[in-house]
């Protein structure tokens, strides 16, 4: 044990514990999250506790719930847990232990300032933050200080690559770095559009340096990251499905060409989709509508790959532990291991979430839906459980892995996991029933003046779903919380990873060619928003309202 | 590269019903006339209450069971906030904003679009039985948001 460390040791366990700390950061935004998110289902059951937690309004509790939910909690996820990847397809440390630690700092720096002008109702604009409703300029500081945390990473990964491919000459870069690579890829690409919208346009104007703003292109800038940004959340958690979901049911991936072209898709069809958050805006040519709708009806194609692929590699686990018939198998399935069972119904719930996610994409379908309840009834089943439960599953291997400690009681994790799931199921089908029924989102559907009667039921539904979905988070904490507290046992917890049944050897060597698909999605991107940017009638007039 | 028999299976039927789906909404717009706000006009956001129409907010017949509604929505309400037409009535918004980005949406009906400051939106519908309808803010729009609602009276 006490044998010399050299300096690749060394490096290795500074950013592993980085990197560790990157995931509780992201696990206190989950907390904060879920707390502000008992306040929402609270409310709908009638009682409005939003006094006692010394909060102005049930705005500024939305706003916490969705920054520290979708950005903190996400991005920091994204940051640690794709760094360990990508460490470990490698199999050498990041190039730049400097940028790993940079990507924490600044991560950490963007929730202090961003939360602060939160917590102080400097910033109740929902994690939305559309012009010109204006927020304390802090509060956009925060948020790209957040976006630069990813950057890091990103830069860290390209440097990594370079850095392996000289010590690899001709080799095909490791699978489990090549998908860590593109998710971060994709987001580079994607992010760029709100990294514009808040350095060029919104911070210039919350600081009075200009007087007016233009809506529209600020709405126009944030989809365009703000619809990527959901296969920002989303690829990390594929990279479990595919990578170590297979290993953790005793099962083989596949094909790792399939993998490949699936994480290429997304880079290419990621971005030029988002004016489908934008159907019913004034302002925006019809025809350009349909040419974001058709793209994004494409990128709904690698989501249907994986499903098929991720089915089949836990057939093969469940029939090689001696499972039979066509559905007969899935008993033979780990269902007390509690990170399977949190995954396996994350993408059950995810299911539900790209049907209803079709829904929303289909423009006059949209019409009904947009804005409603429906969308969030939705992305909680996406993000909010796909995405979520699925980390959730992550972390009861991967708290062992990075502390040495052995996961408090699988039991409690895996009836966590369950509870969850059918939290969400209640919750998100009363969001939807309500949305159908018009019923607007992002308003206290407990004491709304114009309530229909038919929301009633939908909104019990909502209220206790969403306890039950507390009561599990709560749950987590308990397990996470107590195998923290607990010894270091000695043991050794591996990452799971995952064969493949045809490996690279199979896969075209130009899948390998990051470089060339970052210009195909950029040509892409570029065919669907250039004419939307050339149409638009630019007019910055508009001034800024706190009226909050 | 090697893909197995039911993975390519898999693959064309995904594509083929994506394709579907994407054809049946296309004909949704050709065949029912099911379109989404377009580009309509636009207007200096801080001088609405001198650019007409929005000078003179309100609601105006144009033909045979045909009405415009002119409205102009600030934070929280709508201007007018109350309108009143005969059922059978067949009605369309012309909506923009003083201040901040709102919504305007009727449940259940095919209402529902957002309103932009510096852009005019413009949406139709025929209000076919007497009622009441709630006209409501779907857009964070301040701390006042849940209060702002207007209705649509249709009388029979």
């Amino acid at each position: 044990m006490t044998a010399l460390m050299t300096d690749t040791d060394l490096a290795t366990a500074e950013q592993r514990t980085w990197a560790k700390w990157q995931i509780y950061l992201g696990l206190f935004g989950f907390g904060l999250g879920i707390v502000m998110g008992l306040l929402q289902a609270m409310e709908r059951l009638g009682l409005d506790l939003y006094d006692e937690f010394q909060l102005q309004s049930y705005y500024q509790g939305l706003t916490l719930h969705g920054v520290a939910m979708a950005i903190v909690f996400t991005f920091t996820f994204a940051n640690g847990f794709l760094i360990l990847t990508s460490m470990r397809g490698y199999g050498r440390p990041m190039a730049s232990t400097g940028l790993v630690r940079g990507s924490f700092g600044l991560a950490l720096a963007g929730v202090a300032l961003a939360a602060s002008a939160i917590l102080v109702n400097q910033a109740t604009v929902l994690y939305t933050f559309y012009p010109p409703l204006q927020a304390a300029s802090v509060f956009y500081i925060g948020a790209t200080l957040l976006i630069l945390s990813t950057w890091a990473t990103l830069l860290n990964q390209l440097l990594t690559l370079k850095a392996w491919k000289a010590e690899h000459p001709g080799e095909r870069i490791p699978l489990l770095s090549f998908v860590s690579l593109l998710t971060f890829l994709m987001w580079g690409v994607a992010s760029v559009g709100m990294a514009v919208e808040v350095v060029v346009f919104i911070l210039p104007w919350s600081f009075g340096w200009v007087q007016g703003t233009d809506p529209l292109l600020n709405r126009t800038l944030f989809w365009f990251t703000g619809h990527p940004i959901v296969y920002f959340w989303l690829l990390p958690a594929y990279v479990s499905w595919y990578m170590m979901i297979p290993k953790q049911v005793g099962g083989r991936l596949f094909s790792d060409g399939v993998v490949r072209a699936v994480f290429i898709l997304f880079l290419l069809l990621s971005t030029p989709v988002g004016l489908h958050h934008q159907f019913t805006d004034p302002g925006i040519d019809e025809g350009l509508k349909f040419l974001h709708m058709a793209f994004t009806f494409a990128v709904f194609f690698p989501s249907m790959v994986t499903a098929f692929t991720i089915i089949g590699a836990m057939e093969d686990g469940a029939k090689r532990r001696g499972g039979t018939g066509i559905l007969r198998w899935i008993g033979k399935l780990p269902w007390r291991e509690p990170s399977f069972v949190a995954q396996v119904l994350a993408m059950c719930a995810f299911a539900l979430g790209g049907a209803s996610g079709l829904v929303n994409a289909s423009g006059p379908v949209n019409q009904v839906v947009h804005n409603t309840s429906f969308i969030p009834g939705h992305f909680h089943l996406t993000v909010g459980t796909a995405v979520a439960l699925t980390f959730m599953g992550i972390s009861y291997w991967l708290i062992p892995h990075l502390t040495g400690k052995k996961l408090w009681s699988a039991k409690v994790a895996v009836v966590q996991a369950w509870l969850w799931f059918l939290g969400v199921l209640t919750f998100s089908r009363g969001l939807m029933g309500a949305g159908i029924e018009g019923q607007p989102r992002r308003v206290p559907a407990g004491s709304l003046a114009y309530a229909l009667d038919s929301w009633h039921l939908y909104d019990l539904m909502t209220g206790i779903g969403g306890t039950v979905m507390f009561v599990s988070g709560v749950l987590f904490f308990v397990v996470i919380l107590r195998t923290l507290a607990s010894k270091v046992t000695g043991e050794v917890y591996e990452m799971p990873l995952s064969e493949t049944m045809h490996g690279d050897e199979g896969s075209p060597a130009i899948l390998d060619r990051v470089g060339l698909w970052v210009i195909v999605a950029v040509v892409l991107i570029a065919i669907a928003y250039v004419p939307v940017f050339l149409n638009h009638a630019y007019q910055f007039k508009s001034p800024g309202f706190s009226l909050f | 590269m090697k893909i197995e028999k039911y993975e390519r299976f898999f693959l064309y039927a995904t594509a083929v019903v994506l394709v579907v789906f994407f054809g049946a909404i296309l004909m949704s717009v050709g065949e029912a006339g099911l379109h989404l706000p377009t580009q309509d006009a636009v207007l200096d956001p801080t001088a609405v209450g001198e650019t007409p129409p929005f000078d003179n907010p309100g609601v105006y017949p144009t033909g045979p069971d045909e009405y415009t509604a002119v409205m102009v929505a600030q934070a929280w309400s709508y201007s007018p906030n109350e309108i009143t037409v005969p059922a059978g009535s067949e009605v369309t918004f012309y909506v923009t904003s003083r201040d901040v980005i709102h919504g305007l949406l009727i449940p259940n009906t095919t209402i529902n679009a957002m309103v932009i400051p510096g852009q005019v939106t413009k949406v139709t519908y025929r209000f076919e039985d007497a009622g009441e309808f709630p006209m409501v803010c779907h857009e964070f729009c301040g701390i006042g948001h849940a209060g702002m609602y207007g209705k649509v009276v249709v009388e029979g």
